[in-house]
Formats: C-alpha cells, structure tokens, sequence
C-alpha cells in the first residue's frame, strides 16, 4: 500500500468521521435506552456499520417486532448500497478479492460521495485512499457507539428529556437530504399517507412495509424523468 | 453491560449479513446486466426515501402537538442546515413545548 495515498484517505476522512460522531453517540444512547447491551451495541455498529439502518432496527426492537420484518426492514433501508456498488464497480476492478471485500464492507454513503469525488477529480482511487479514509470513519463510528451507550445508560426516562424527537428528526434529516431526486414529492407524500393510516388501521410495524410500497409504486408508475443528469447521490449529505 | 443475549447477536449478525449484500449485491449485478430498466431504477432509487418517511409520519399525524411542532421547525431548518441543527433545534422546541405549555 502505498503512504501517501493511505495518508491522504485519513485526512480526507477526518470531517466525514466528525460529522458522523454525534449520530453514532445518539445511536449507543438510544440503543442502550431500547435494552440494548454495551458489547451488543458496540457489535451492531462494528458488523451492520450504516446509521440509518441501525436507527430502524432500534426503533422497532421498541416495537416488538418479529425479527425476519426487522432484518427485512433494514435491508429495505440499506437497498440504495447496491446503487453505490454498482456504480463503484469501474473504479475498483484493479483491486484484489480481499480488498474488495473491505472496499464492500466498509461502502457508507459518504465513502461512496467521495470516491467518485476523488475518480472525477483525476486523481487515483487505489485501495490504500479507500482504506484510509473508511478507517477515519470507521473507527471513530464504532468508539463513539460505544461512548454514547456508556452514557445513556446514566439517563432515565427518554421522555424527560426530550430523547425521544430525536429518532423522529434524525430520519426527517435524512429524507429532505433526498429532495433533488426524481419524483421526490409525490414519493414522499403516498409513503406518508399511507403508513400514517396502516399505522391507525392495521398497526405497527406494517405501516413501514405499506408506506414504502405506496411510495416506492408511485416513483415506478410515474413517467420516467429524462436522464440527462448526473444521480445526485454524490451531493446527499447524510451521515454513515 | 456486556452480556451478549444469544437472539439478539443472531439478529444483529442476519442485519449484517443483508447490509453486507446490498453493499455487494450491485457490483456482481453491474457485472452481469448491461442495463437497468428505466421504471426499475426509479423505483429503487425511491425506496429510501420511501421507507425513511414511514418512520416520521406516524410521529407527525399520532404524536401530540410538541411532536408536531418541533418536527416542523426540524424541517425548516433542515432546508438549509445540516441534519445536526435540526436535531439540536427540534430538541429545543421539545423541551420548552413541555415545559411552557405541557405535553
């Protein structure tokens, strides 16, 4: 590998591993507040490794839900990854089968953003700057975990202290990131609708499997926007 | 504190398993297929937003008014800020909602 290249991936990882702290912190507090164990916690953050989806997984372990609709529901949350592989896929063909098997592992969404960042801008993507700068993630996501679990298991009720909006206003962040995408509107407004009523109808957890449906029909019904621009996948600003 | 509950780490390993996949799943797809379908990219470029929205709206419409409320403000905010005012912000509104007016 070589130092430099490995070098220039930490440094460039350093604000995507700061930005991404205070959510890792979040999630060790609420998971510990959801009965969570430290090493489980510490676990999920080191092995699931993407933020949202850890968040989901959180949000309905509270529900009591059964564990195929759970796991189903996080790969609902992670399916835009095979996006991110698949247009990686012309960058990394020189890499080794190990190496990508990390280069996988390890493929967050800001780790996505700046490999075809550093791939436009000319400059080499080798997997000593790949290696770099998800170690400069990484690291940091899964320490901060369990930092923030150590923390919130000092806390008490949730309610009290406002720790309950926050799961609510973490996923509300990330959904306006999505506002450039085709179709964003009438997406977000058939899922909306139609998991608040299965959620006063038939109940939780299924308002999540027949919100997404209605939305995720509606992008398909509608008539393809014209592509003659780039994915805005590069310009999402979210987190892990 | 670091007990591992046995159903637990089963779950968190099959989640990791699934995450593993869809990080995998698109480069041995891109290898075989020459292109996507137009109606299949997007739908498939809908479902996070899709499934993330499932997670906010029944806060919104069944949660009391302070839920409301500082969803909204977290929305505002979020238009032009990162995500970490709108939690910070919403927070606040949370708080003094309660404490001013009352859940």
């Amino acid at each position: 590998m070589s130092r430099a290249e490995f070098l220039d991936g930490l440094k460039g990882g350093i604000p995507v591993g700061l930005a991404a702290a205070p959510f890792g912190a979040l999630f060790g507090a609420l998971a510990r507040d959801q009965g969570m164990s430290l090493g489980e916690l510490t676990l999920m953050s080191g092995t699931v490794y993407a933020g949202a989806s850890q968040m989901v997984g959180l949000d309905l372990f509270g529900h009591n839900v059964q564990a195929w609709l759970i796991v189903l529901s996080i790969l609902a949350v992670n399916f835009r990854h095979v996006l991110y592989s698949a247009a990686i896929a012309r960058y990394i063909r020189h890499f080794s089968a190990v190496e990508k098997f990390f280069t996988f592992f390890l493929l967050v969404d800001p780790q996505f953003a700046e490999t075809v960042k550093r791939h436009e801008s000319g400059k080499p993507v080798t997997f000593a700057w790949y290696f770099g700068f998800a170690a400069m993630v990484y690291v940091p996501w899964v320490l901060v975990s369990l930092a923030g679990g150590s923390l919130g298991s000092l806390i008490g009720d949730p309610k009290s202290i406002g720790l309950d909006i926050l799961l609510p206003i973490y996923f509300l962040g990330i959904v306006i990131g999505f506002r450039k995408r085709d179709n964003f509107l009438p997406v977000v407004v058939a899922s909306a609708a139609a998991s608040a009523l299965a959620y006063r109808y038939v109940g939780s957890p299924w308002h999540v499997s027949i919100g997404a449906l209605a939305g995720v029909a509606i992008a398909a019904i509608l008539p393809p926007v014209k592509a003659n621009r780039k994915p805005d996948l590069v310009h999402e600003n979210h987190e892990v | 504190m670091l007990d591992f509950n046995s159903h637990m780490v089963l779950l968190i390993l099959a989640a990791a398993v699934v995450t593993f996949l869809t990080r995998i799943g698109g480069y041995i797809l891109i290898v075989k297929m020459t292109r996507i379908p137009p109606r299949v990219e997007a739908a498939l470029n809908a479902v996070p937003a899709a499934v993330l929205t499932t997670l906010v709206a029944p806060a919104f419409f069944i949660g009391g008014w302070d839920t409301r409320v500082a969803l909204f403000a977290a929305l505002l905010v979020g238009l032009r800020y990162p995500p970490t005012f709108m939690l910070i912000v919403g927070w606040i509104v949370v708080m003094a909602w309660r404490h001013f007016i009352g859940a």
